[in-house]
């Protein structure tokens, strides 16, 4: 789980119980226990539909885990999805063609990610303090341009992004197509190149990161900026997908992606974690939820069992690390 | 000028009562004695809560399950109410105190005992609380007419013009702050707070330390759900939904650090009243409800940011781009 060291020595049982194979492990039984409990999961189309719930989310996930893994985060997500979704349905409301709506929702989403920024890296407020303040500013400015009021008119081009699939088969929806393809850029950007390391030299230890000549403020404050871009995404795609916009949309978001992070075995005190564990976890959650709302286990029991799980699974490896160590 | 960057709590209460007239210029009405009464009656919660989130804050950590917990202990005693006997309401507030408790409790030993960062635990349990409240009162609302005479009537009796939760926020504030400045437990969360290894090598206990402010502020939340169930007639999931950012609002506008070690009981009960006269006054300004919620973000943020360049001055600086960081 240490950020910066060298390679350790091979060992299999290093391998067998490192958190992402315990992920995978996890993703076997929700697939196989689901395929017992009802003769619908493991059909194609209901896979794929599962996707459509969790894919915008799971966007926003990762570069909140590059936020986490270099001690800062991001509760303002939620906000800006809803910001963003606003800023397309606004520009559709003018009779802007579809690619101009896309545009919107990302740069409304770039310039609050880089207002977030701005004020954690220059002004030096905490980053959680400041995101709780944005968070109240965004969703109030949503709230204020819209009041009680919805957009609901969207250009058939643009409702196609969020309700259509790439391909016919395998069914593919395209957010979950962009996600897949996000997580690999992001898994290249962590893992194989020295932006990568210098991120996770930064959560490791901040002064020492900045005393070997990284910029440390600077790459933090592009982190937020690309979390405004793709929470803006997420907010586009949302608003795609039900073609209709209202000021509470993606409310609560933020704290489902961060649990996301988190079980996805990225260390909130920074300098560990990696893409890989945060995929599994969105594909752990996303389809265990799935799979408990197939069984018509009410939302909110889903809710009570995944906060569970993501408390048993932190504290599970503890207690047994200090019970071999009591041995 | 420098001396009141120096005194937070000084500037704060100025700012409080500038706010104060300011809003009187524009509508007397709001500065009569029976309206600032009210506001003081409207942000009891806050106060309370903000008070037990100091003490968790002091010591690096932080609950973002208060709110829920506030919910659960709520429906807990509504139902207690509905079909036990009509009980007096101290009782209810003991009984309400003592469940939040055994919910702070939990959190504590996962975080004191077992070493789980507190921001997962309590994002954890807010989860498990929040659905727990559907799963025991089975989706349905506890209402008014169902809890019982005295349940009700102790938290909305007055006395010399404020109502009984004003009163209990006043004895926790005052409780917290003896207990802060004047015992040895209470130093010992700013020891741990402040600087964790030295605190370790002086015998400070860093588990029971965190067993003891998460079950504080577990008890407080607790009070408090029972106090507003009674206070406000009705006990459902959503009760008080996303109050748990206000509160940590309230205490970074207090001068509570995030960082653990610095802050006060009168820091975070005047970030409070600041918070609850900038939403009482909205409303006799004849402000749009849905400008609320983007001026309290825009308030919050002027506030941390005008403490960050007060904090900016303290203490030597050997690099000052590490400032940042």
């Amino acid at each position: 789980m240490s950020g910066i060291p060298d390679r350790p020595p091979f060992r299999l049982a290093g391998l067998l119980l490192t958190w992402e194979v315990i992920l995978a492990a996890l993703l076997v039984a929700v697939f196989v226990l689901n395929s017992l409990a009802t003769p619908y999961f493991l059909d194609t189309y209901n896979l794929a539909d599962a996707t459509w719930n969790f894919s915008e989310k799971a966007i926003i996930a990762l570069p909140m885990a590059l936020l986490i893994l270099t001690r800062e985060i991001d509760l303002s997500v939620g906000a800006m999805a809803a910001l963003s979704a606003m800023a397309a349905g606004l520009a559709a409301a003018a009779g802007m063609p579809a690619p101009v709506l896309v545009a919107a929702g990302l740069g409304t989403g770039l310039v609050c990610g880089m207002v977030n920024g701005l004020l954690v890296t220059r002004v030096g407020v905490p980053s959680i303090v400041v995101t709780i303040g944005t968070m109240s500013l965004f969703r109030g400015v949503a709230l204020v341009t819209l009041g009680d009021g919805a957009l609901t008119s969207f250009p058939p081009g643009f409702t196609a992004l969020g309700q259509s699939y790439l391909i016919a088969w395998p069914p593919l929806p395209l957010s979950f197509v962009i996600f897949l393809g996000l997580a690999a850029i992001f898994t290249l950007v962590l893992h194989r190149t020295a932006t990568g390391r210098r991120l996770t030299a930064i959560g490791a230890n901040p002064t020492a990161a900045l005393f070997s000549g990284i910029e440390v403020a600077r790459m933090r404050f592009w982190l937020f900026a690309i979390t405004g871009l793709l929470s803006g995404l997420a907010g586009v795609l949302l608003a795609a997908r039900f073609g209709v916009v209202r000021p509470n949309a993606a409310l609560g978001w933020e704290l489902d992606v961060i649990t996301t992070v988190i079980f996805g075995g990225v260390a909130i005190a920074g300098g560990a974690g990696s893409i890989p564990g945060v995929v599994l976890s969105v594909f752990v959650l996303g389809f265990a939820t799935f799979g408990l709302s197939l069984l018509n286990v009410p939302g909110i029991v889903i809710t009570v069992l995944l906060g569970l799980l993501l408390i048993v699974s932190i504290a599970a490896p503890i207690l047994i690390r200090q019970m071999v160590r009591a041995r | 000028m420098s001396w009141l960057l120096r005194h937070r709590e000084a500037a704060l209460a100025i700012l409080i009562a500038l706010m104060i007239a300011g809003v009187a210029a524009y509508a007397p009405a709001f500065a009569t004695p029976g309206s600032l009464l009210g506001v003081l009656d409207d942000t009891a919660f806050l106060f309370m809560l903000a008070v037990g989130q100091t003490m968790v804050l002091l010591t690096r950590g932080i609950d973002l399950s208060v709110a829920a917990n506030l919910a659960l202990t709520g429906m807990l005693v509504a139902l207690v109410g509905q079909y036990g006997p009509d009980l007096p309401g101290p009782v209810y507030l003991v009984l309400a105190g003592i469940i939040g408790a055994c919910l702070g409790l939990v959190m504590g030993g996962l975080i004191g005992g077992l070493g789980i960062p507190p921001i997962v635990v309590s994002l954890g349990a807010l989860a498990i609380y929040r659905g727990m409240i559907v799963v025991i009162g089975g989706g349905d609302q506890v209402n008014a007419s169902e809890m019982g005479i005295s349940f009700q009537s102790f938290a909305q009796a007055k006395l010399v013009g404020l109502s009984s939760p004003v009163w209990i926020a006043v004895l926790v504030a005052l409780a917290a702050h003896v207990f802060l400045t004047r015992t040895q437990t209470g130093r010992a969360l700013y020891a741990v707070g402040g600087n964790p290894v030295a605190a370790r090598y002086c015998g400070v206990s860093r588990e029971r330390v965190e067993v003891l402010v998460y079950t504080l502020s577990g008890a407080i939340a607790g009070a408090c759900g029972y106090l507003w169930v009674a206070r406000y007639g009705v006990a459902y999931s959503e009760i008080a939904s996303g109050y748990e950012l206000t509160v940590i609002a309230a205490c970074v506008i207090g001068g509570v650090s995030i960082g653990g070690g610095v802050g006060s009981v009168p820091g975070a009960v005047l970030g409070a009243l600041f918070l609850g006269v900038v939403v009482n006054a909205l409303p006799t300004m004849q402000v749009s409800p849905f400008w609320q919620m983007g001026i309290a973000g825009a308030v919050i943020l002027l506030a941390v940011v005008l403490n960050a360049r007060a904090e900016a001055r303290h203490g030597k600086l050997i690099l000052p781009e590490a400032r940042a960081q």
